[in-house]
């Protein structure tokens, strides 16, 4: 027994919750995210940035930043928003979104940035 | 002029064999691979389950004067060589529309399927694929809700979903059960699942199980902040109680529920498709039964004509195989018919098995399951060949960690998204894998142990139901 190791997670800890696609990886590099942001923009996607605080983020909407980015290429364009988006909102959790208007869908939605949580 | 009634035994090719007759776009169209009793012409043969499938007898009756025969009856318009099979041949037979109930796929399997497959002059006989014309198409029901949909109830985008089967898969009690499944959840997997035979008995009753498995669900979505379900098996010994237990899923607030469409019935599972969309539950399909009717490859059904009947019927998950784990899934044949799952319109490609174009208008899709043998080391594989809009079921793969179930969960939700991020990044999953798992393992005790509990378990049996390829 003394290999097993426990299973850290509980619903007293705010810490345990997670966040969709990519909560169970460590952060992403801001190199990382340009990476995901090349990737949205190649499948012809429109990108979109949504933030929330960490309390209401069980809630089917989270606040959208501006509007989705319709036919942006430019992926430094998007970066910026999603910063501006963090600098605006100090201590939310910070999702991007690929909207796909042909398959009607988000293409993906993606955490690009975890608020830190107190307990 | 009218014709004259002679009474007796007319070659059947006289009648169903009409190689210049060019199909409608409106008749329903099927591939059949014929081997025929040694000396049956291959006409003749073909001819005769044109026939047999549709408005031919064995013999000439009077009253077929009292109807336009030239209309109803199915044609055998085009014979092929089967690659690699010098005793069969392929037949492509026309059916036009007037012969089947608008939405009924009992209708149409019963006379595709019917008798002709007892025939004598057969020696053996496959239904390699089936066109539906969209006019059939939109008379069916479909999906209750289709993939995206499900993503939006579930709001779990761009990636795959993970589920898993609780194991063992009969004996356990009720609460037991339900542990198990708490375990599964909370370590990260979006679904578990009744396993196709857990139904209600003498050990865990399905109103004890329901009830403790949403229990179990309850507490992993407050502790992960995620929203999961469990596949509760409605599939029962009579549609009152199907009902019944559906009726109680939704009322427990359960997501999705489960039936086993092959043994449950096609116009049972109909229905059941028809409540789920009524009352805003998902629908696992299983298909317990199929290996029967699909495995051989000189005789039944073959998997990507139950796979499109699925999506006609009405079902949000179906089993497709995995081609990587333990049970039987040739790899080209499988993406075929995952695509005929999923999209909008198919093209015929012989490579991957498919004979006719599919074109299933605005039907919704439904999302493949790969599940059965499969654990960590698959998953670059799985992620590669079945793309975001996939389930992947880790049974085994999630039960059987060291650690426990939470920990295999969460092993298994790490790889996947470690896979997921690496294939947006452009890299390659089937040849740098192990990098990318290795690399993510760092970061995950739970996925790294996996990692050297599964390394050297392989599947590496031929497969029985290949695709026809050319001798080499």
């Amino acid at each position: 027994m003394s290999d097993v190791q426990d299973y850290p997670s509980r619903l007293s800890d705010p810490n345990s919750r997670k966040l969709g696609t990519f909560s169970y990886l460590p952060p992403m590099t801001s190199d990382e995210i340009r990476k995901q942001v090349e990737y949205i923009i190649s499948k012809g996607w429109n990108p979109s940035v949504e933030h929330c605080e960490p309390e209401y983020a069980e809630e089917t909407y989270w606040y959208m930043w501006k509007l989705p980015m319709f036919g942006e290429t430019d992926v430094d364009a998007v970066l910026r928003e999603v910063d501006l988006c963090r600098e605006n909102n100090p201590g939310n959790h910070i999702r991007l979104v690929g909207y796909d208007n042909y398959r009607q869908t988000q293409g993906t939605a993606m955490l690009v940035h975890r608020a830190e949580i107190k307990v | 002029m009218a014709k004259t009634y002679k009474a007796g035994v007319k070659e059947y090719r006289d009648t169903y064999w009409e190689p210049d007759y060019t199909p409608k776009e409106s008749d329903i169209l099927a591939c059949f691979k014929i081997t025929p009793q040694p000396g049956v012409p291959r006409e003749e043969a073909a001819a005769a389950v044109a026939a047999e499938s549709s408005t031919g007898t064995w013999t000439t009756v009077w009253t077929d004067l009292l109807t336009d025969l030239e209309y109803y009856k199915g044609r055998a318009y085009a014979i092929e060589d089967v690659p690699g099979d010098d005793d069969a041949f392929y037949a492509f037979i026309a059916y036009p529309m007037g012969l089947f109930e608008e939405g009924s796929i009992v209708n149409v399997f019963t006379s595709l399927v019917g008798n002709v497959f007892g025939f004598k002059a057969v020696r053996g006989l496959r239904l390699e694929d089936v066109r539906f014309p969209l006019w059939f198409v939109t008379t069916c029901f479909g999906p209750p809700h289709g993939i995206y949909v499900e993503r939006d109830l579930l709001d779990k985008y761009g990636r795959p979903l993970l589920g898993c089967t609780i194991k063992p898969k009969l004996g356990l009690s009720a609460k037991n059960y339900g542990r198990a499944v708490y375990e599964c959840l909370r370590g990260g997997l979006d679904f578990t699942k009744d396993d196709e035979n857990v139904n209600s008995q003498p050990f865990m009753r399905w109103r004890d199980r329901f009830l403790f498995c949403q229990d179990a669900i309850d507490k992993a979505e407050a502790e992960t902040g995620e929203k999961k379900g469990h596949y509760m098996n409605v599939t029962a010994p009579d549609v009152e109680e199907m009902y019944k237990r559906a009726e109680f899923a939704k009322e427990v607030g359960s997501k999705i529920i489960m039936s086993d469409y092959l043994t449950l019935g096609w116009a049972a599972h109909q229905s059941l498709a028809k409540w789920c969309r009524d009352n805003g539950l998902l629908l696992h399909v299983h298909r317990a039964m199929h290996a029967v009717m699909d495995r051989s490859p000189t005789h039944g059904i073959n998997f990507r004509v139950f796979a499109k009947m699925l999506r006609l019927l009405g079902g949000d998950h179906l089993h497709s195989g995995t081609v990587v784990g333990k049970l039987e899934g040739d790899r080209a044949a499988t993406l075929g018919w995952i695509d005929l799952m999923r999209d909008k319109y198919v093209k015929e490609d012989r490579a991957r098995g498919i004979f006719f174009d599919q074109d299933w208008g605005q039907m919704p899709g439904v999302f493949p399951v790969a599940s059965g043998g499969i654990h960590v080391w698959h998953m670059p594989a799985l992620v590669s060949i079945f793309g975001d809009d996939s389930v992947l079921q880790f049974g085994g793969g999630t039960l059987g960690h060291p650690w426990g179930n939470a920990a295999g969960a969460a092993a298994n939700r790490v790889a996947l998204e470690a896979c997921v991020k690496a294939r947006n990044e452009g890299r390659e999953l089937e040849k740098e894998g192990k990098e990318i798992l290795t690399a993510a393992a760092k970061h995950s005790p739970e996925l790294k142990i996996a990692m050297e509990t599964w390394k050297e378990i392989k599947f590496e049996f031929d497969t029985v139901d290949k695709l026809d390829v050319q001798h080499r």
